[in-house]
């Protein structure tokens, strides 16, 4: 506890400790690579077998490829399976991005924002709630809000996954954190003198300061809605309204089905694609997101 | 999260004059608390009203008082699935938390060739959908065209079923671990990199080695992070769905619909309609939850002190 408090006056920005001399170790990175196989050998394996066509799945090794290279004929054809549904999948998916990671991250940065920087009557009463709510079984929510839902007419609608997205309680926590320290009260309050509203300030003068923290929690929301499946599956059952996420199930499902076309094929290739974005967005924004979770872990 | 009470005090105080407290902060937070009260505080308003009623096909609707929670508490389908996700928390968690302590630290101390490729491969797996990851270990573990099936083949081994009843809890441990040991290992790295330099030089001064610094120095930094991460795996291991409902289609007899509290509470509504007594399982399975959540975090605390 006075650990966190003293803590608390240490400048937020990630400070690259003095490079300390390392003696690098040729056994210490064998090992760690054992861990290293672990992690990448699933995508290893993804990536092999999205080059096979439904044959050379079933005759051939798992970690080789089989004779024929038909990447891009699979591609092709999980694009056009079905009427091209995969298609609609994928915009389905980029809609609940958009505006549900979007929006959360919206809300989660101006709330944020509000709570390190304003005093206001009710603030504990705000941050009990938020925190006693992320305790809470988000999969235990979903039932009720289904009836809910359903009694309001937006099962079946975008807006059953879009509005439940809207709200990140890990996302307002690390934006508030941030803010504490990403902007400086003299700023604020220099703008205050200077005639503007609180709204003029925030947009002006707080929002550049934000944006690693902003860009961390966009990353995980997008990841989580991206990712969503328990959501869409308790709200959906018009497979045109289906994320990636859904679609690959029942894709999958279809084979265990009577009569239903196993298409594995399509499966492992309709992964790859579904990942392909995500790992890109972690990989090309790297920067930014490490600095944001480093600044969030400092006052836990 | 007591951390986080000594930041509301304290900032009080470290206002600036022109923004002490008044409403105008509410016009920031009103946005997302209204959203917020219509995605959770309505929704868990309303299951501990469905909880107290029971709908019979003859009969209609009636209240029953606590007479659903005393018929959850007695269920024997709901205990199995509590036993389920125990083993998991007891099992699981302990060995993902140590892998991603044991990674985390090894790429703090410096001494891997190619630190960053390290650090980012052992996440990436976060980056992939929940359905994605069950899909693509399920294919392996499959004794048909799966890696496991192969090697059984061409190594003429005989190796088990990783989707028999026996295996297949260790088998959604795998799965779960394999998405998630590079997230937590992520928190405690950011951990470990904001611990002040100085202390590393001197324990430098009075010759103290590696595992000394580690354990006098590295653990103790941990704590806080250590804390957050047991705390966000219990909390996901009770919550267990997504892995066993996908795997489901490739076992359906050793996967039951009772299998984790979760995927009874969902069967419950939507293969059964039994809406009340659906709400009633996630209520006790909430409150099961904050509670060994809120001991953990106790626990926590008075060890730091």
């Amino acid at each position: 506890m006075t650990a966190t408090a003293r803590r608390r006056h240490k400048p937020l920005v990630v400070r690259r400790r003095p490079a300390r001399r390392h003696r690098r170790s040729v056994t210490l990175t064998l090992l760690t690579s054992i861990m290293l196989v672990y992690t990448l050998l699933p995508l290893a394996w993804l990536l092999i077998n999205a080059s096979k066509t439904q044959e050379g799945l079933f005759g051939s090794f798992g970690l080789w490829f089989a004779g024929d290279f038909a990447l891009f004929s699979n591609i092709a054809d999980t694009l056009t399976y079905d009427g091209g549904i995969f298609t609609r999948w994928l915009l389905n998916t980029l809609l609940y991005v958009i505006l549900g990671a979007g929006g959360a991250t919206a809300l989660a940065t101006i709330a944020g924002y509000g709570l390190a920087k304003f005093d206001f009557p009710g603030k504990k009463a705000v941050f009990a709630v938020v925190i006693g709510a992320v305790a809470v079984p988000g999969t235990a929510l979903a039932v009720p809000t289904f009836l809910m839902f359903a009694g309001l007419g937006l099962t079946d609608t975008p807006w059953a996954i879009i509005i439940p997205s809207l709200i990140s309680p890990f996302g307002l926590y690390l934006m508030w954190i941030y803010a504490a320290d990403a902007v400086p009260d003299e700023i604020i309050e220099s703008a205050r003198v200077d005639g503007a509203r609180e709204f003029q300030t925030f947009f002006r003068v707080s929002l550049p300061l934000l944006s690693p923290g902003i860009v961390t929690v966009l990353l995980f929301t997008v990841v989580a809605t991206w990712n969503n499946y328990f959501l869409p599956l308790v709200m959906l059952r018009d497979p045109d309204w289906y994320p990636l996420t859904l679609g690959l199930d029942s894709w999958n499902a279809q084979a265990a089905t009577a009569g239903g076309e196993a298409v594995f094929n399509l499966v492992i290739t309709g992964s790859l694609l579904t990942i392909v974005p995500l790992i890109a967005a972690f990989l090309l924004l790297q920067r930014y997101w490490q600095s944001g979770l480093a600044a969030g872990s400092v006052k836990e | 999260m007591t951390a986080t009470d000594v930041n509301v005090n304290k900032s009080s105080r470290e206002y600036p004059v022109a923004l002490k407290r008044s409403w105008a902060g509410w016009r920031f937070v009103a946005p997302f608390m209204a959203v917020f009260a219509l995605v959770f505080l309505a929704p868990i308003a309303y299951s501990i009203y469905l909880s107290l009623f029971r709908t019979q096909l003859i009969g209609g609707t009636t209240f029953v008082g606590a007479g659903n929670y005393v018929k959850a508490l007695s269920d024997p389908r709901f205990w199995a699935a509590f036993g389920n996700v125990a083993i998991f928390l007891v099992v699981q968690v302990p060995i993902m938390l140590f892998l991603a302590l044991l990674v985390a630290l090894v790429i703090d101390s410096g001494r891997l060739y190619g630190t960053s490729f390290f650090r980012i491969s052992v996440f990436l797996p976060y980056a992939v959908p929940a359905v994605v990851a069950t899909l693509m270990w399920g294919f392996m573990y499959g004794t048909r065209f799966g890696l496991i099936g192969n090697l059984n083949e061409r190594l003429g081994l005989s190796l088990p079923d990783p989707l028999s009843a026996d295996l297949m809890l260790a088998s959604i441990g795998n799965i779960v671990t394999w998405e998630f040991v590079g997230y937590n290992m992520l928190i405690l790295y950011s951990a470990l990199r904001v611990v002040n330099p100085s202390l590393y030089e001197a324990a430098q001064i009075d010759g103290a080695g590696q595992l000394r610094v580690i354990w006098a120095i590295k653990l103790p930094a941990l704590r806080g992070a250590l804390l957050i991460a047991t705390i966000f795996s219990i909390i996901g291991s009770f919550q267990l769905f997504n892995e066993p409902s996908i795997l489901r289609v490739l076992a359906p007899n050793v996967i039951t619909t009772y299998f984790t509290p979760n995927l009874y509470a969902y069967s419950l509504s939507f293969s059964g309609q039994q809406y009340d007594y659906s709400a009633t399982v996630a209520i006790v399975m909430g409150v099961i939850t904050m509670i060994i959540a809120y001991v953990v975090q106790l626990r926590g605390m008075r060890k730091g002190a």
